[in-house]
C-alpha cells in the first residue's frame, strides 16, 4: 500500500467519525434546548402566577376600596358602633404615632445591640468562654425572636405592659410590644450592614490614632447607614401592617389619641374591626386600599434606598 | 548608626502557639528609609505592625521581648497616642468613603483639632507633602473614591502625614499600583525621608534598592518562624552580603 492510499483511508475514516459525532451532538444540543425551554416556561409561568395573584388581590381591594377613598373619608373620624360609618382620620394619626413611638424605642436599642454584637463582641476577639457563651445565646435569641409569631409578642405585651405595669391599652403598651416585634429585624439588618463595611476602613481609622468608638461613629456607622435605613423602613412597614400585637395592647378606641396613655386603633386594626364587627364592608375595603397604598409606598422607599447603596458600592469598587 | 528611633530587643511574636517571629533584635535609625525584604510568610508585615501595635487586632496574638520607640516601651504606651506618632500606609489604598478634605482631616479631627483654619492648612500641607496637591486642589470636596489607585495611595500617605507622625510604616505600598504610580510613590518616599522615619516592607528587591538607606533581610525555613538574617546598609546588603542566604535571595536564587 503506498502512502497516498493510506492517507486517504485514514482521512475518510476520520471524516465519517466526525460526522457521526456531530450527528449525535446535534441531537443532544436540540435536547438540551428542549429542556431549557421547558424550564424557562415553568419559571416564567410561576412568575406570571405570582404577579397575577398579587394583581388580583390588590386589584380587588382597589376596585372595591378606591371609590370609598376621598378627602372626607381620610379626614373624618370613625363613628364607632356597629354601623362602621365615618372616616379613618383617627386611625391614620394613631398609626403614625405608633410608628414614631415604636421607632423611637426600637431603633436606638436595635442599632446599639447590633454595634455591640459586631464591633465589640465579635466571637473571634472574645477570650473568656463565658462571654462567648453569652454572645452565642444572644445571637440565638435574636434569631428565635425573628421567627416567633406576632401574637406571642402581643400576649407578652398584654401581660407585662398592659396588666402588670398598668400601662393599660395604650400607645405606650402598643409601642413597647411593637418594639419587641421589630427589634430582631433592626438588629439583623444593622448587623449585616456593619459586617459589609470593609475591615480596611477600621484598620485605616485605628492606624490614624482614632479610638474604637471614634472609628464606629465616624467611619463605620456612616458607611453602614443605607443598610441600616433599609432595615428601619422595613420594620416601619411591619408596624403599619401588624394587627395581632396591637389587638391585645392598643385596645380599639376609635377616638383621637391625646397622649401616650391613650388607646387607639391603627389602620390595620380598624380594618379588622370593620370586617369582623360591622356591616360596613365597603369602608373596610377603603381602609384596605389606604393600607395597601401605604405599604407600597414604604416598599418603594426601600427600593430607592437599596439602589443608592448599590450605587455607592459600585463607586467604591471602581 | 546613631540616632535610633525604633528598636526591638529579642522580640518574638506568637499567633496562639505558632511562633511567627523569633528573637529579632534590630535598630532602626531616625529619618532614614529602612526596607524589610524577605520571602512570603517570613513575618515582615508582622514585624512592621509591631511599631503601631496593629497586630493586637489579630485574635490570640502575644509577644515576647521588647519593642521601643525613643527608648520607651511600645507595649506600655497608650495605643492611641502611639498610633499618632507612628502612622501607617497599607498595601491596598483604603481611603474612607468621604471627600478628599475629610479623608486628610480625619486624623487631626479625631485627635481633637476643630479649628477650620488649622485643618485647612494641615490638609494643604499634607497633600503637598504627599505630592497630590496639584492634582486635587481644584476640588477637595470630591469623593476620594473617584481618584485613581495611585492617587488614592498618595491620599492615604497625606492622611498619615496630617497626624504629624515621627514614623511612617508602609506595608508594600506600591504592590497594587501600576509602574508609573509606583514611581511616584518611590519618589515620594525618598522626599519624605528628610523629615520622617520610614519603614517599608516590600516584595520588590529593586524597589528596596532604589528607595532605602538600610535593608533588613528576614528569612524563614520549614518551621515558618521568621528570623532576621542580616541588617545593614542597603548598599552592603545588595553588593556584599555577609550571609549566603541573603546573597541567594538578592540574586534571585529563590523566593
Amino acid at each position: 500500500m503506498n502512502k497516498t492510499n493510506l492517507m486517504e483511508k485514514f482521512s475518510t475514516q476520520a471524516l465519517t467519525q466526525t460526522n457521526m459525532i456531530s450527528q449525535e451532538r446535534i441531537r443532544y444540543r436540540k435536547f438540551r434546548y428542549l429542556i431549557q425551554n421547558a424550564s424557562f416556561s415553568l419559571i416564567w409561568l410561576s412568575g406570571l402566577v405570582t404577579i397575577l395573584i398579587l394583581l388580583i388581590v390588590i386589584g380587588y381591594i382597589f376596585v372595591k376600596g378606591i371609590p370609598e377613598v376621598n378627602w372626607d373619608f381620610l379626614t373624618t373620624s370613625p363613628k364607632g358602633g356597629l354601623s362602621g360609618e365615618g372616616g379613618i382620620s383617627t386611625t391614620i394619626v394613631t398609626t403614625l404615632y405608633l410608628v414614631l413611638l415604636t421607632s423611637l424605642i426600637a431603633i436606638p436599642l436595635g442599632i446599639g445591640a447590633a454595634v455591640y454584637l459586631v464591633e465589640y463582641a465579635d466571637e473571634k476577639y472574645l477570650k473568656s468562654h463565658i462571654t462567648k457563651g453569652i454572645i452565642r445565646f444572644i445571637h440565638l435569641g435574636v434569631e428565635t425572636l425573628a421567627g416567633i409569631p406576632s401574637i406571642i409578642f402581643g400576649l407578652f405585651g398584654f401581660v407585662l405592659f398592659v396588666s402588670t405595669l398598668h400601662f393599660g391599652f395604650s400607645l405606650l403598651s402598643g409601642s413597647l410590644a411593637g418594639a419587641c416585634l421589630i427589634l430582631p429585624t433592626i438588629i439583623r439588618t444593622t448587623e449585616e450592614a456593619l459586617r459589609a463595611v470593609p475591615d480596611s476602613y477600621r484598620q485605616g481609622s485605628l492606624a490614624l490614632g482614632a479610638t474604637t468608638w471614634q472609628t464606629i461613629q465616624k467611619v463605620i456607622l456612616p458607611s453602614a447607614l443605607p443598610g441600616i435605613i433599609t432595615g428601619i423602613i422595613l420594620s416601619t412597614g411591619r408596624i403599619v401592617s401588624e394587627t395581632a400585637v396591637f389587638y391585645v395592647t392598643l385596645g380599639g378606641s376609635y377616638r383621637m389619641p391625646t397622649s401616650v396613655m391613650s388607646g387607639g386603633r391603627t389602620l390595620a386594626l380598624h380594618l379588622f374591626y370593620l370586617a369582623m364587627e360591622t356591616n360596613a364592608i365597603e369602608k373596610a375595603m377603603g381602609t384596605g386600599a389606604v393600607l395597601v397604598i401605604t405599604i407600597v409606598m414604604i416598599n418603594l422607599m426601600v427600593n430607592y434606598v437599596s439602589k443608592k447603596i448599590n450605587l455607592r458600592i459600585h463607586q467604591e469598587t471602581q | 548608626m546613631n540616632n535610633i528611633i525604633l528598636e526591638t530587643i529579642e522580640y518574638s511574636v506568637y499567633y496562639g502557639k505558632y511562633q511567627a517571629l523569633e528573637n529579632i533584635s534590630m535598630q532602626i535609625p531616625i529619618n532614614k528609609v529602612t526596607a524589610i525584604i524577605g520571602p512570603s510568610g517570613c513575618g515582615k508585615s508582622t514585624f512592621l505592625r509591631t511599631f503601631n501595635r496593629m497586630n493586637e487586632l489579630i485574635p490570640g496574638v502575644s509577644v515576647g521581648g521588647k519593642a521601643l520607640i525613643n527608648n520607651e516601651n511600645i507595649f506600655d504606651m497608650d495605643v492611641v497616642s502611639l498610633r499618632q506618632r507612628v502612622g501607617m500606609v497599607f498595601q491596598k489604598p483604603n481611603p474612607f468613603p468621604k471627600s478628599i478634605f475629610d479623608n486628610v482631616a480625619y486624623g487631626p479631627r479625631v485627635n481633637g483639632i476643630k479649628d477650620r483654619n488649622v485643618l485647612t492648612e494641615l490638609v494643604e500641607k499634607s497633600l503637598i507633602g504627599a505630592a497630590l496637591w496639584n492634582e486635587v486642589k481644584d476640588d477637595l470636596t470630591k469623593s476620594a473614591m473617584a481618584l485613581s489607585g495611585g492617587q488614592q495611595q498618595r491620599l492615604c500617605i497625606a492622611r498619615a502625614l496630617a497626624v504629624q507622625p515621627q514614623v511612617i510604616l508602609m506595608d508594600e505600598p506600591a504592590a497594587s499600583l501600576d509602574p508609573i504610580a509606583t514611581l511616584h510613590i518611590e519618589d515620594l518616599i525618598r522626599n519624605l525621608s528628610e523629615k520622617y522615619t520610614i519603614v517599608i516592607v516590600t516584595h520588590n528587591m529593586q524597589q528596596a534598592g532604589r528607595v532605602s538607606d538600610y535593608t533588613a533581610f528576614f528569612y524563614t525555613d520549614q518551621s515558618r518562624t521568621g528570623k532576621l538574617v542580616e541588617f545593614d546598609n542597603t548598599r552592603t546588603i545588595f553588593t556584599n552580603p555577609k550571609d549566603s542566604r541573603t546573597e541567594d535571595y538578592i540574586t534571585g536564587r529563590f523566593g
